[in-house]
């Protein structure tokens, strides 16, 4: 369908679109493809995000290494990935073309900077030939523009210097896309009036880049088979929305916990990619009943935490894969203590450093069993952005009421991607009880609920509750140190039991789209909820004999989980690791679930996903 | 039912601070000492059962807390500096003693005690350095001397060690002391001035092992040398020590010299009177070791400053100051929101 728009201009109406931006790590990439993000949430559109940057802070300029990402998805419909194939790319250098050509599908429109594209970055980028000129490109539909020039040329006159001039060649790009995807340009004009508020003649240089930007696409001649677009609202359910990412959400719902638990946190952390912004997000939360504490190194960040549950506090940290790993003989103590804690583990790509800024799944195994000895605690994934809120929320739920570490798995790919959000109101948030214990009689530190076998959270400076608690084993009904063989013996399996007694607590496993029995269940945890829906929605419309079964409980697993699952005639696990949820579900189940793994640091595409569900229900009915 | 801890108008005693627990050291073993002096310093303090915390980290020093009637922790291997931040950063009232050793401060915890010194949490640090590993069976420790035969070094450590206080000092601990498990009341008196600190107090407290490393501080302690060898330092008093308080120190520039008072015309007002808010004066003092010289003890730097959990106590209370308590509400609405009717 085309529209008419102002002047002489027909769009063509999309239902959705996919952008990439790249450029040098130094381009301002993140910022416009943040930008384009929230005009188009403005706009009414369902969206998704995937920033996709080096571990470099600034990589030499050029440099294949080098190049930022940031990829978005906005759509009229409802959507719950970054989309699998960029629609159109926007290359500031030679080598954001060359990194990201692959992934182009022919066809596609490609925005390129060609005043970037030197001799010297077409050398750094390893062309040896322009490929604006040798014809490479000619599959594509190509928009070639000496953005550098004009960007700086409508800079310049704000009274800026060269080098900020040449800067604002990113908010131009912003302001060409915007014309041709019909967006408007007052959130970005205001933002950057706020962003630059000490500094009026950047945010001039700024604004006049982006109306210039703007400006060109309402005067150039595009080329032919470039075309104008636009992209209606999509029907979201009805609400107040705000962009949010993973991360944040992590930080807003210990906040919300503190206040829903009425208990001071102490968050003690160590920076670490990409956990770090929870830090960031929870440090200027003082006056929510957050105390924050950058500690010298991951054991200490935990360890703090811990001092903190055992004063009285409910103690969370932050990590990633590898401080996990520093931090598991302090996590045993907290499941051998018996205390609440909460460890926000967002996971990045290894083994080792592995790829700090890349994405992957591969903690679970770290996460279920990564303690010396049997050290059982509870595991959670939120499965989106948003659902990092909720399940921050009911990791403290379950800590204070189990007197146990909680560990939350998301991951890279979650933390940094945004999503719209409908916005909870706190009174509908469900209040979590704790009570710290004040009995004096018969107190020792080990009495139990008989109902949950938790124990009970007697606090430092409580007269008469004067106790010594330590990693020691301990007699199940004195508390003291025990080396009783059988008492040991009973008390790991009052710590398992403790732990197995919380899927009493937790809701039932459901499917998530489909029927509850049939062909196949692809099962998904984590972060790859969005592209497995996508997937699954998609070979249901066209027929398809599949259900999508999503886990948000990692351990202790939903009661019904097995019973569930042994209805498929078929289950697969794609996940972004060589295959952990899988075994976990074979060793618990004896289920024989496939796996799909994937490793790339990347999530999941959609056709990836969609794949693997042809090719099981193909070789399933040629069997 | 009968309240542990009566109102305030009973005076505790040594055995109120005792708890049921079989002590389970070496017989002989320089820990029995120190506890004692805990145990009966505590009441003299005016210290309650129920504000005291004992947090320790693995080692033979750091079964302590089991044997203290107050709240203990007996954290892991290094890390109670980082337990007790996290204690008295919820609960800056209670009254914190570290307990460590040699091997578990100084080697494994190391860093630990690095950050706990400088960030000066209102805590008391006791580290009872006997120069072996205890618990693990004899082997040596970052403190032992080059030399020293162990099960792990059987033709002798190469490990050069290290000076605790010299450690403290450069981490910048605010107050550094050090006491003699076996000289009680002096140790006991180590235990009140730390106590009265506001900061990190550190005390470094020689302690013998007799069963892996017997006598490694006897070349100081032992009865008929001790005066000679030993200098209980006061701030603004002159650094003499001996029998008849006739040696002194002077301290000139980078050189420390022993004098006699009386001898080749040098009086007490030669020797270099003790300043204990000067470092550079502490890390000489510290330095000094037996036999060539004598070893300093008592409170050998001592210069206080904000206690890193006041701070923070501090800015939360400034946080709610400026912008009231939190709302959670309006914290998920801030920044861009839209409405989808």
């Amino acid at each position: 369908m085309d529209t008419p728009v102002s002047q002489d201009v027909t769009r063509k109406t999309l239902e959705s679109v996919v952008i990439r931006f790249a450029g040098d790590s130094g381009d301002g990439m993140q910022l416009a493809g943040t930008q384009f993000t929230q005009t188009s949430a403005v706009a009414g559109n369902d969206l998704a995000t995937f920033p996709d940057f080096p571990a470099e802070i600034r990589a030499p300029a050029g440099t294949l290494f080098g190049v930022s990402g940031f990829q978005l998805h906005f759509a009229s419909k409802e959507i719950l990935t970054p989309g699998d194939d960029p629609d159109v790319l926007v290359a500031m250098n030679p080598a954001a073309l060359k990194v990201n050509l692959e992934e182009i599908p022919t066809g596609s429109f490609i925005i390129i900077n060609s005043g970037a594209f030197t001799k010297s970055n077409l050398k750094k980028a390893g062309y040896e030939t322009n490929p604006l000129d040798d014809g490479s490109l000619e599959a594509y539909r190509v928009l070639s523009i000496d953005i550098s020039r004009l960007a700086t040329a409508a800079a310049e006159p704000s009274g800026v210097g060269a080098k900020s001039a040449l800067r604002t060649k990113n908010v131009w790009t912003l302001g060409l896309l915007y014309w041709l995807f019909d967006r408007d340009r007052t959130s970005t004009t205001q933002w950057l009036k706020q962003k630059f508020a000490k500094k009026p003649e950047l945010a001039e240089a700024n604004i006049a880049a982006l109306d210039a930007g703007h400006a060109y696409g309402e005067t150039a001649e595009l080329p032919v088979g470039v075309e104008l677009y636009k992209v209606p609202k999509a029907k979201l359910p009805g609400g107040t929305y705000r962009n949010i990412e993973g991360n944040t959400a992590l930080a807003w719902g210990i906040a919300a916990a503190a206040k829903l638990s009425n208990t001071q946190v102490m968050f003690g952390s160590y920076p670490i990619t990409p956990a770090s912004s929870v830090l960031h997000a929870l440090a200027p939360l003082k006056h929510f009943g957050v105390t924050t504490f950058q500690a010298e190194d991951e054991i200490a960040a935990v360890c703090s935490a811990i001092g903190a549950s055992w004063a009285g506090a409910v103690g969370v940290t932050s990590t990633s894969g590898p401080g996990m790993a520093l931090k598991g003989e302090a996590i045993g103590l907290a499941v051998m203590i018996e205390l609440p804690l909460v460890i926000l583990d967002v996971q990045r790509a290894g083994p080792s450093t592995g790829m700090p800024t890349k994405t992957e799944q591969a903690d679970l195994f770290q996460a279920l069993y990564g303690r010396n000895s049997d050290a059982p605690l509870c595991v959670l994934a939120p499965k989106s952005a948003g659902d990092c809120f909720t399940m921050a929320i009911e990791a403290v739920r379950i800590a204070t009421k189990y007197m146990t570490p909680v560990i939350v798995l998301s991951d890279g790919y979650i933390a940094n991607g945004a999503e719209p959000w409908s916005i909870p109101n706190f009174a509908d948030l469900p209040k979590i009880e704790v009570q710290h214990h004040t009995e004096t009689e018969d107190f020792h530190p080990y009495i139990r609920d008989p109902e949950t076998l938790a124990r009970v959270w007697p606090v430092p400076g409580t007269p008469g509750l004067e106790h010594r608690v330590g990693g020691l084993e301990k007699d199940f009904k004195s508390g003291h140190i025990s080396y009783d063989p059988e008492n040991h013996h009973k008390m790991t399996q009052v710590r398992a039991g403790k732990i197995m007694g919380i899927a009493d607590d937790i809701p039932e496993q459901d499917v998530e789209i489909g029927e509850s029995s049939g062909k196949l269940a692809m099962v998904s945890w984590g972060s790859t909820y969005g592209a497995v829906n996508e997937a699954v929605r998609r070979a249901r419309a066209d027929g398809k004999d599949v259900s999508q079964v999503h886990i948000r409980y990692m351990w202790p697993m939903p009661r019904n989980l097995e019973a569930l699952l042994s209805k498929y005639e078929q289950i697969i696990v794609p996940e972004l690791n060589a295959g952990q949820l899988v075994k976990v579900l074979r060793s618990e189940y004896l289920l024989p679930a496939q796996s799909l793994p994937k490793v790339a640091g990347r999530p999941f595409r959609v056709g990836e996903v969609l794949d693997a569900i042809d090719e099981a229900l193909a070789g399933k009915e040629s069997n | 039912m009968v309240p542990l801890d009566p109102p305030a108008a009973k005076k505790l005693t040594k055995k109120d601070f005792t708890s049921d627990q079989e002590v389970r050291w070496c017989p002989g073993c320089g820990d029995y000492a120190i506890l004692a002096a805990m145990q009966r310093t505590l009441p003299e303090l005016g210290a309650t059962r129920e504000k005291s915390v004992f947090i320790s980290g693995i080692g033979c020093s750091s079964r302590f807390p089991y044997y203290m009637d107050t709240y203990g922790f007996h954290t892991i291997h290094g890390r109670a500096p980082a337990f007790a931040t996290g204690v008295k950063l919820v609960n800056p009232e209670l009254d914190v003693w570290l307990i460590t050793g040699d091997g578990d401060g100084l080697s494994i915890g190391g860093n630990h005690l690095l950050h706990v010194l400088r960030r000066n949490v209102n805590v008391q640090v006791m580290m009872f350095n006997n120069r072996i590993y205890g618990l693990t069976k004899g082997q040596y420790s970052p403190t032992s001397l080059v030399g020293l035969k162990s099960p792990s070094s059987p033709m002798g450590s190469i490990d050069a060690p290290v000076n605790p206080l010299a450690f403290a000092l450069g981490a910048n601990a605010r107050f550094v002391s050090r006491g003699i498990d076996t000289m009680i009341k002096p140790l006991s008196g180590l235990f009140k001035e730390a106590h009265a600190h506001k900061g990190t107090s550190f005390i470094e407290i020689l302690q013998n092992c007799p069963v892996f490393n017997d006598g490694t501080w006897t070349h100081v302690t032992a009865k008929d040398i001790s005066d000679d060898l030993q200098l209980w330092v006061e701030h603004g008093k002159p650094l003499l020590f001996g029998k008849d308080k006739k040696k002194g120190l002077v301290l000139t520039g980078e050189e420390v010299k022993i004098v006699t008072v009386g001898e080749n015309g040098i009086t007490e007002a030669d020797v270099t009177v003790h300043d204990e808010t000067n470092r550079a004066m502490a890390f000489a003092l510290a330095q000094l070791l037996a036999p060539e010289y004598p070893m300093v003890f008592g409170v050998i730097f001592r210069d206080p400053g904000p206690a890193y959990d006041e701070g923070v106590v501090a800015q939360v209370a400034e946080a709610v100051e400026r912008n009231g308590e939190g709302d959670i509400d309006a914290l998920l609405r801030s920044g861009h929101t839209w409405t989808v009717e």
